[in-house]
Order: C-alpha cells, then sequence, then structure tokens
C-alpha cells in the first residue's frame, strides 16, 4: 500500500459520486432519492478539500467553498423534506410513479 | 507503510462500504443509518486530512441536522418495518452500467491528469484564519457570499413554513 494522497482522495470521491448517481437512478422512493443526492454533495465537498489540502495549500478558497455547499444542502434537504411531506398528504404515497398529475 | 495510511484505508473502506449500502438496502430506516455511518466516515477524513473545522461543521450540519431530519420524515411517511418494492432488474441493471461507466470515465480521466501543486508557503486552516477570511471585505474576503448564503437560509426557512402550512378546511 502507498502513502495516500491526493489521487487517493479524488479516486474516493468519485465512487462515492457514482456510487450516489447509482442510488439516484435506482431508487423510486423521494426520500431515499434525497439520501443518493446528499452522498453526491458530500463526495464534491471531499473533493474541494482534497485539491484544497495537496495542490492550493496557500489559499483557503476550497475551504469556503465547502462550507458554503454544506449550508446549501442543508436549506435543501428541508425544503425538499417539506415539499416530500405535503406530497404525501395529498397522495398518501412518495413514490415518484405516484405522483404523475404533470407527466402528460 | 505508517499508522496513518492504513487508518485512511480503513476509514475509506467504511466510508464506500456504508454508503453502498446506503443505496441498495430495501429497509429504507437501515438506509437512513448506513448513510448517517457514511457521513462519519466522511468527517473522519476531513479529521485525517487535519481540516478539523470542516470536519466539526460536517458533524454538527449533517449528521446531527440533515440525517435526524431524514429519519424525521421516514417516520412520518412511511409505515415502519414496510420493505420498499423490488425494482425491476432491467433498471438496475442499467443504472449499474450507466454508473460504472461513468466512474471509469473519470478515473481513467484522472490517472492520464498531472496535477501542479503550488509552491508557495501553506495557510494553517485555523478557526481564526477562517473566520477572518470569511467576514473580510477585501478581494480575498467570503462577507458577500456569506450575506448571500443567510438571505438563502431565510428563504428556505420561510419557503418550508410555506409549503407545510395546512391550508384551512373549506367551510361548506
Amino acid at each position: 500500500m502507498i502513502e495516500p494522497g491526493l489521487y487517493h482522495m479524488l479516486f474516493l470521491s468519485a465512487t462515492l459520486f457514482f456510487i450516489g448517481v447509482y442510488g439516484f437512478f435506482t431508487r423510486r422512493n423521494l426520500v431515499t432519492m434525497l439520501m443518493s443526492v446528499e452522498l453526491i454533495l458530500n463526495s464534491v465537498n471531499l473533493n474541494f478539500i482534497a485539491f484544497n489540502k495537496y495542490l492550493w495549500y496557500d489559499k483557503m478558497d476550497g475551504l469556503f467553498f465547502t462550507i458554503f455547499i454544506i449550508a446549501i444542502a442543508a436549506a435543501e434537504a428541508a425544503v425538499a423534506i417539506a415539499i416530500i411531506i405535503n406530497l404525501y398528504r395529498s397522495h398518501r404515497s412518495i413514490d415518484v410513479e405516484d405522483a404523475e398529475e404533470m407527466k402528460y | 507503510m505508517s499508522g496513518s495510511t492504513i487508518i485512511f484505508y480503513l476509514l475509506a473502506a467504511f466510508t464506500l462500504v456504508s454508503a453502498l449500502l446506503a443505496v441498495t438496502t430495501r429497509m429504507i430506516f437501515r438506509a437512513a443509518i448506513y448513510l448517517l455511518f457514511c457521513l462519519i466516515g466522511i468527517a473522519a477524513i476531513y479529521f485525517w486530512l487535519q481540516y478539523e473545522f470542516i470536519a466539526a461543521v460536517q458533524i454538527v450540519v449533517y449528521v446531527g441536522g440533515i440525517v435526524v431530519l431524514i429519519i424525521f420524515s421516514i417516520f412520518l411517511t412511511q409505515q415502519a418495518g414496510e420493505e420498499l418494492p423490488k425494482q425491476k432488474p432491467g433498471r438496475q441493471l442499467f443504472a449499474a452500467l450507466a454508473a460504472f461507466c461513468g466512474l471509469a470515465l473519470v478515473l481513467l480521466q484522472l490517472t492520464q491528469h498531472d496535477f501542479i501543486e503550488t509552491g508557495n508557503k501553506a495557510i494553517e486552516p485555523t478557526v481564526a484564519n477562517i473566520g477572518n477570511q470569511m467576514l473580510g471585505v477585501d478581494d480575498k474576503g467570503y462577507a458577500l457570499p456569506f450575506e448571500l448564503v443567510s438571505i438563502l437560509l431565510l428563504a428556505a426557512l420561510i419557503g418550508c413554513i410555506v409549503i407545510a402550512l395546512r391550508s384551512k378546511p373549506e367551510t361548506t
């Protein structure tokens, strides 16, 4: 095993990103799709931190991008869960296949 | 091979395995718990990289906020203990194929690319440095995005209240 560096971090975050993409494609429940989106956002954060740590350690821009992404992800999760609960009230289900009034 | 290397590989394996379980398990509550472990693993990787502030923010916001919110919404919208319906194997196969091809493309590009690091003096990401730059108004400061995020959070707060308001039953 070699000493972990930038490539290891990028490998980890790319794998995490595509695990999230796989979950987003296969899941049909809105809460689990939201979980996949959180995984994707976390992999992006890991990427920013890795670049900041290994390439541009004289700046802190990647760190600030990570902080702002975390804040925006929290707001997005709160709004998404409000919408999901409202959808459950009107349809008694949070499956994306059951909410298709606007499809046709 | 030092101890820190072993710790990194253990943390990476832990994070990836719990992420994979979070997107494949059919029990929705277990998926939320695996997501919790995955986020804790990422926070541990931030600690390993010595970005303690980001690790603390990750634990406070993700583990303490978003996962709790997700678990509450599962309780409100799902019959407890019920399994998710089985997915069509064709859809699963194509999703796995698409994800795998994307991952292969990214890793291929990654191995061929040579990154050039800056040679300047490193800045320690301490809380004092972060705070000074975040609220600075000079050309390196982040005061304007900071205020924008605060307005976004206010808008999200009001939006959540408006969406979740139960409309009054119509008097007939």
